[in-house]
């Protein structure tokens, strides 16, 4: 589904992404671990178009999209949660969530904002209320929301678990293995590699801008060298 | 109808009806007390000044208030519509209506002098925004202070081609410093009012359709409105020409107010002064400009009898303002007649007939 080839991106003079290739096959969770500042969140900005590639192709529902704009990705059915979460703060939940539908032409508005308030009954409750004064796990449910607006064939997920207390890391991972069973495919972006390896079927390392190894999500939790190095065991 | 909360709600129509009605009310109402001179011809000045700087502001409040830039060359747009208006009315043939030989259809003449007026106050927009897009779409890439610097450059830029254009190309055309002169003084009372009346109206509607929600978003959180679609750079673009072109035709008006043009009119002051309009009646909220043009206009002519101390008193209103309440009067609260009608009626409506059904 998605297909990323030999991307390189700099950062003016720095070379952020090396050679970076690596593919999302429809239905699969697939995560993107690492520490930080090994290039987990450039290469999601980078296939959402909001950075560019300097050598490399990205393929998405095979279009060639690596020099597309970022809203003509969107409207390919590529959405993409921003780290840091990056809602609306002076907008209402809802406005929120109706900012997620902009691309959407056909007028099913109301039914999306039905599912969305289904799966995410705080964001109901909260519906009318200033986004700015909602708790973390909130926001980040809401950018999640929002994103699912768009019909999304793929969700890029940057740093889900960001800020948030366990407890509700849980929830936002239990809230994201749902919306891979109704049939989303999930690009996962996560420097908590316990969870993110838990729920991914696949996943890649990532180091100082390179991919060094990559696998089933299960054979990598029993890997010595990924338990020391990112996993603290 | 009725919303979720089982309130009542005014349906569209009937909305528009009641401020068109109100503002056709208002027109007439204007109209007969100039006409029959109950105002005087000073303080029918100050009205149109205070109409014209009300476009100004609220244009201006759709680059800084609504898509969150700050721009500092204003004027320069105003003098662009400014000299594209007068340039275009010296040029047609105005028929002087207060000498009109003799057996003319007056009807006829007043009609044709205000289609003139009207045609001329397009124009003057067209002009505008077509350098909005030149200057905004460079300019946009850039943001706050930078973007700040470059528009202050192109109004400074716009005065000094004004004031020695003639000279460098030997034409007759804006007559630099001298002044462009003898524009027909088409501008009253009632005009500039149906000029700010649509003015508001445009920039409502832009800013509440689908498209004002991008721009809104764009001010919020650019990379948000970018993951969620938003092509922000055709919607900060389009937001800082629409804020042109009504500068452009603030500048129309004005010109055929005063008669006279001199490029030193539009200088980096006049850039300032609108933007302490906007940020005096709050960034993001049209009623603030309003008011605040109203005040900020009137102000200094009421003050005159205070001589010297008028404009010590009219700095002090702005210090003890940015102190007490920094964003600005209103802050982005915006008055909707509407709500407060629906208020009304949910709070004594109780056994009235439904508005609507």
């Amino acid at each position: 589904m998605l297909k990323v080839e030999n991307i390189n991106v700099y950062y003016g003079n720095i070379h952020a992404i090396r050679d970076v290739s690596f593919e999302v096959s429809r239905g699969e969770i697939v995560s993107l671990i690492g520490a930080n500042g090994a290039g987990k969140s450039t290469i999601l900005k980078t296939i959402s178009g909001l950075l560019r590639t300097k050598t490399g192709t990205i393929t998405f529902l095979d279009k060639d999209i690596h020099a597309l704009a970022p809203h003509h990705i969107v409207e390919r059915g590529l959405a993409h949660v921003p780290e840091g979460r990056r809602i609306f703060l002076q907008m209402t939940v809802q406005e929120n969530l109706e900012m997620g539908a902009y691309t959407q032409k056909v007028g099913s508005l109301g039914e999306d904002l039905e599912s969305v308030y289904q799966r995410f009954p705080r964001l109901k409750e909260r519906r009318r209320q200033v986004a700015g004064t909602l708790s973390g796990g909130e926001q980040q449910m809401l950018a999640m929301g929002r994103a699912l607006m768009s019909h999304p064939q793929l969700l890029m997920l940057d740093e889900p678990s960001m800020g948030l207390a366990p407890l509700l890391v849980e929830q936002i991972f239990d809230i994201i293995q749902e919306l891979h069973q109704a049939g989303t495919t999930i690009l996962l972006v996560e420097q908590n590699a316990q969870m993110a390896l838990s729920i991914a079927d696949r996943a890649y390392v990532l180091e100082t801008g390179r991919i060094v190894m990559n696998g089933s999500a299960r054979e990598m939790l029993e890997d010595d060298q990924v338990r020391k190095a990112y996993l603290g065991m | 109808m009725n919303n979720t909360l089982g309130q009542r709600r005014i349906p569209m129509p009937t909305r528009y009806l009641i401020n068109l009605v109100l503002v056709v009310v208002s027109l007439a109402v204007l109209h007969y007390i100039s006409a029959a001179g109950i105002i005087s011809s000073y303080y029918s000045k100050i009205l149109m000044l205070v109409g014209i700087n009300i476009i100004l502001a609220v244009s201006l409040n759709v680059a800084t208030g609504y898509l969150g830039q700050l721009p500092l060359g204003h004027a320069g747009f105003m003098a662009v519509g400014g000299y594209a208006a007068g340039i275009f009315l010296k040029a047609m043939p105005m028929p002087n209506l207060n000498r009109l030989p003799e057996g003319t259809n007056e009807l006829a003449a007043h009609l044709q002098y205000n289609a003139y007026l009207a045609l001329a106050l397009v124009l003057a927009g067209v002009v505008a925004a077509i350098f909005g897009v030149i200057i905004g779409v460079p300019a946009l890439r850039l943001k706050g202070d930078y973007l700040a610097i470059i528009t202050l450059g192109f109004g400074e830029i716009i005065r000094v081609i004004l004031l020695n254009i003639d000279d460098v190309l030997g034409f007759e055309f804006t007559y630099g410093a001298s002044g462009l002169k003898r524009i027909p003084k088409a501008a009253t009372v009632t005009n500039v009012f149906v000029c700010v009346v649509i003015t508001c109206a445009i920039i409502h509607l832009v800013l509440k359709s689908r498209h004002g929600r991008a721009v809104l978003s764009i001010r919020e959180n650019e990379i948000a409105a970018e993951s969620c679609g938003v092509n922000t750079t055709y919607y900060k673009v389009m937001a800082f020409t629409l804020s042109a072109f009504f500068a452009g035709v603030a500048g129309a008006l004005y010109a055929t107010y005063v008669g006279i043009l001199q490029p030193s009119t539009f200088g980096f002051m006049k850039s300032i002064e609108i933007l302490v309009i906007v940020v005096l009646g709050g960034m993001g909220s049209m009623l603030g400009s309003v008011l605040s043009a109203t005040v900020l206009t009137a102000l200094p002519q009421m003050l005159l009898a205070f001589d010297k101390w008028r404009m010590v008193l009219y700095s002090l209103v702005l210090i003890i303002v940015m102190i007490f309440k920094p964003s600005g009067l209103l802050g982005t609260y915006d008055f909707s007649l509407s709500r407060v009608l629906e208020k009304l009626l949910n709070r004594f409506g109780g056994k009235k007939k439904e508005v609507a059904k």
